[in-house]
């Protein structure tokens, strides 16, 4: 699906839209909006490539993702460093504590990873907790700067996130098609087997773990330019790790598709059950398709879709 | 000059507190322990006990007789969760690892919200005659909440353990844990052993829960925290040991309660957590795993 | 005779209580066809799970081609040239079959290119010659058991090894299946792969293997030609006996 020169095109057509809308449209609420949706693709495109591919279910991505907004808070309170620095630097941060943790946990099989990857979090929250220089547990106050390019700080957030949005797909779909992904499909389908078959298991994995961690950081570096406040209890909360992880189960973990489709449209469907129903609703919203798709369609959206196709 | 007398009186508050981690993790020993089922909505259940102990408060009921009262609901609750998991994952064999993980995350999400918009966020108390006073014991007092807590965990942990190794039933979930197979040529329904061992981690969870809102005040999303705590209580444990469990559970109190007193409540919910990659980094296998 | 291909020393692996290795020594030589069998449990896939790598063995040394591997995880030992098929199949469920030949060919043959395309065709030519070649493109969790076992040899092949070993390839094969598996086996010896058998079908290992050992309890109880096992009474109690 969409070989090397559709795929470019596709994705400078999608900057360039989100370009385009940043400069014409008016109503700043749509940008507000559309920015966690974007950064959702961003999380289930990067859980997808360790959980999708190779089928170890990370459950930290809110701890990648909290690194990454606090490495780039913490950048930015202590130097006013540029958006781009700390996006850059937060990655860094986040890819090298994806590359801790999978040291540390990937030789251990299925749930223990999972488990021992929700102790990441945690343990992350509490580091920042009793950190005093990013406020401790009452948090930080940020002031936005003057916005480069664009008229409104919020546009150019936007469109920022929309192009980490293109990088973690390109990146995710080369991984996929590379040799790579093949390695990691074969982890996912017998680990025995692949080792026995020269796959160096423990190193794909752990490389799968740092992008992965790499990606969420940069998702989570403009958060705090976002809400122009960051605090650990929100930041380090449990609902992002598992909003990455069921954006990607409901779009489907086969292929890079799945996690924009899933995020897309679990994010938006959240965005309107916050302002039409309440907070909780949308929680309950991530949780329920979940577990319907997990039980009912556990290959996604792209699976219903292929179904389809050959039933016609 | 060193605290002794405080790290004492930290050291006994933690054996307490470790007892009742022993006993709220119990059920997952056997859930996951034994039956290898990433049941990460334990705790959520547990929370949702609190506040079914909670709800029976307000009609006049003993937390501890609600909580003795609801295990058999439980129990069938459990049963179904088990059949439903089977029916779905487990006989399906591939990829199950991942979906049933993502399934039980989902769930525990689901009881959480489910709680929230039923009793908002608020925390919610029971009240007792033995909750609110203390003991005292020379210059130190015991909350005897945590006495009442320490004496049903030694009771249900026991009561499970025997159950476990001197009734029929009971060996025949253990030898389930270890062999299947031959459990099958023996004319025995796995499943159906499964399915019994499922209901009563559940049902003995319901009172770990009545534990739990008179060990303190609940609130729906305690069941994050109490991830770490059980899971690192099972795991250090080892998978299938129950006894392990006391002395796992004992090492976490006991750790947890050391820092609460050295450095604040800020750093204690870590301590589960941080114990849990220790353990899963050295010696994954646990104090007496098989 | 010239120095092992592969040389197992003392090796002993434990279970928690349970003992299923107990300081078992083989040797084998390059070139050779070597037989092991054994009542249910007696530790055969423990000693290949040990050999491959799957499993660390407890104390003695495995030494492959002069160099000591204990150590080293799976992955390289497969890289060094010992293959194994599973006992239970294991194929790349996601994967046709063709794609499953094609990630030891990627990993361990041409591990400094790794190209699809260049590999599908050599896939293709090793399907053949095991007779799976027409279902080439389908996926490989809809073969039936004797098809799976065949990919299980094939994707052993498919690393090029020096020495490969095959548990119980031919469980639940009809008669013919078998010595089609056997033809097959012999053609890779011919070429000079060394070959370890596990299997419980008696004919097929006396036909096969030059040598025998038979493990019981995680202990060998003897070891010599074809002949002289199917005589040996130990062996005879140990399949037969309480």
């Amino acid at each position: 699906m969409m070989r090397g020169a559709g795929f470019w095109v596709g994705a400078g057509v999608a900057i360039g839209l989100a370009a385009l809308a940043a400069g014409t449209f008016k109503d700043e609420y749509f940008f507000f909006a559309a920015y966690p949706i974007l950064m959702y693709v961003v999380l289930a495109t990067a859980w997808n490539i360790l959980g999708g591919y190779a089928g170890y279910v990370n459950f930290g991505t809110a701890a990648f993702f909290g690194l990454g907004a606090y490495t780039a808070a913490a950048l930015f309170h202590a130097t006013g460093a540029p958006l781009v620095l700390q996006i850059l630097t937060a990655a860094i941060m986040s890819g090298l504590l994806g590359f801790g943790t999978g040291l540390v946990t990937l030789r251990l099989r299925g749930i223990f990873f999972s488990i021992a990857t929700v102790a990441v979090i945690f343990i992350m929250e509490t580091l920042f907790i009793n950190w005093r220089f990013t406020g401790g547990a009452t948090g930080l106050q940020l002031l936005r700067p003057a916005p480069i390019a664009f008229e409104s700080y919020i546009k150019m957030l936007f469109v920022v996130m929309a192009a980490i949005a293109v990088v973690a797909v390109a990146i995710a779909r080369y991984i996929e098609n590379s040799w790579i992904g093949r390695g990691l499909r074969a982890i996912r389908d017998s680990e025995e087997a692949a080792e026995a078959s020269g796959v160096p298991t423990l190193r794909l994995k752990t490389y799968a773990c740092t992008v992965s961690g790499a990606l969420m950081g940069a998702a989570g570096a403009p958060m705090p330019m976002y809400l122009s406040f960051i605090e650990p209890a929100s930041t380090f909360n449990l609902n992002y790790s598992i909003g990455a992880l069921a954006g990607a189960i409901i779009g489907g973990t086969a292929h890079w598709l799945g996690p924009v489709l899933g995020a897309v449209l679990l994010s938006s469907l959240q965005q309107y059950a916050t302002v039409n129903i309440s907070n909780e609703m949308n929680v309950l919203v991530v949780g329920v398709l979940l577990v319907v798709f997990v039980v009912a369609a556990p290959d996604g959206i792209l699976g219903l879709l292929k179904k389809l196709k050959r039933t016609k | 000059m060193f605290a002794f007398d405080l790290l004492f009186e930290a050291v006994l508050f933690g054996v307490l507190l470790g007892c009742f981690y022993a006993a709220v993790s119990i059920g997952l020993s056997v859930s996951f322990g034994l039956l290898d089922v990433p049941h990460v909505a334990h705790p959520a259940i547990m929370v949702f006990g609190s506040y079914c102990t909670y709800l029976l408060g307000r009609y006049g009921w003993d937390p501890i007789l609600a909580g003795i009262a609801l295990m058999p609901a439980f129990f069938l609750l459990g049963m179904g969760i088990y059949r439903f998991y089977y029916e779905t994952f487990e006989k399906r064999g591939t990829d199950t690892g991942v979906r049933g993980l993502a399934f039980f995350f989902g769930l525990a999400l689901i009881i959480e919200v489910g709680l929230i918009l039923l009793f908002g966020v608020d925390q919610r108390m029971v009240e007792a005659d033995y909750i609110g006073k203390s003991l005292a014991i020379g210059e130190m007092r015991i909350p005897f909440r945590m006495l009442v807590a320490f004496g049903v965990a030694i009771v249900l942990t026991a009561g499970l353990t025997l159950y476990l190794s001197h009734t029929f039933t009971g060996r025949a979930i253990k030898a389930v844990a270890q062999d299947e197979p031959a459990l099958r040529l023996m004319g025995a329904n796995p499943m159906r052993i499964k399915q019994w061992a499922f209901g009563i981690a559940t049902g003995v969870t319901a009172l770990a829960g009545a534990m739990l809102i008179i060990v303190g005040p609940v609130e729906p999303s305690m069941d994050r925290v109490y991830i770490g705590r059980t899971f690192c209580v099972v795991v250090l444990a080892g998978l299938g040991s129950m006894t392990g469990t006391i002395a796992a559970g004992l090492i976490l109190g006991i750790s947890e309660s050391i820092v609460l007193m050295q450095f604040g409540a800020s750093w204690a919910p870590a301590v589960a957590f941080g114990l849990l990659l220790i353990v899963l980094g050295f010696r994954p296998q646990g104090l007496f795993g098989r | 005779m010239s120095e092992a291909l592969l040389r197992v020393q003392a090796v002993s692996k434990h279970f928690g209580g349970f003992t299923a290795l107990s300081a078992v020594s083989i040797e084998v030589g390059q070139g050779e066809r070597f037989g092991l069998i054994g009542p249910n449990g007696s530790g055969k896939t423990t000693l290949i799970n040990c050999i491959s790598g799957t499993l660390r063995n407890e104390g003695g040394e495995i030494v492959f081609a002069g160099e000591e591997i204990s150590g080293l995880p799976a992955y390289q030992r497969t890289r060094r040239g010992i293959a194994r098929s599973f006992q239970i199949p294991r194929p790349f469920s996601s994967m046709s079959v063709v794609e499953n030949l094609v990630v030891p060919l990627e990993f361990i043959v041409h591990r400094g290119s790794l190209h699809k395309a260049d590999t599908r065709e050599e896939a293709m030519a090793m399907l053949k010659t095991i007779g799976l070649a027409d279902k080439a493109d389908t996926r490989s969790n809809q073969l039936s058991q004797v098809e799976l076992r065949k990919l299980e040899l094939a994707r052993a092949m498919a690393a090029k090894p020096r020495l490969l070993i095959s548990d119980e390839a031919m469980a639940g094969l009809s008669s013919n299946e078998v010595s089609e598996v056997l033809e097959i086996l012999f053609k890779l010896n011919e070429t000079g792969i060394t070959i370890i058998m596990i299997e419980h079908i008696m004919q097929a290992v006396m036909r096969f293997s030059q040598r025998v050992v038979c493990l019981d309890a995680g202990r060998i109880i003897c070891e010599g030609t074809p002949e002289s096992i199917v005589k040996n009474g130990d062996v005879q109690k140990a399949y037969l006996g309480a």
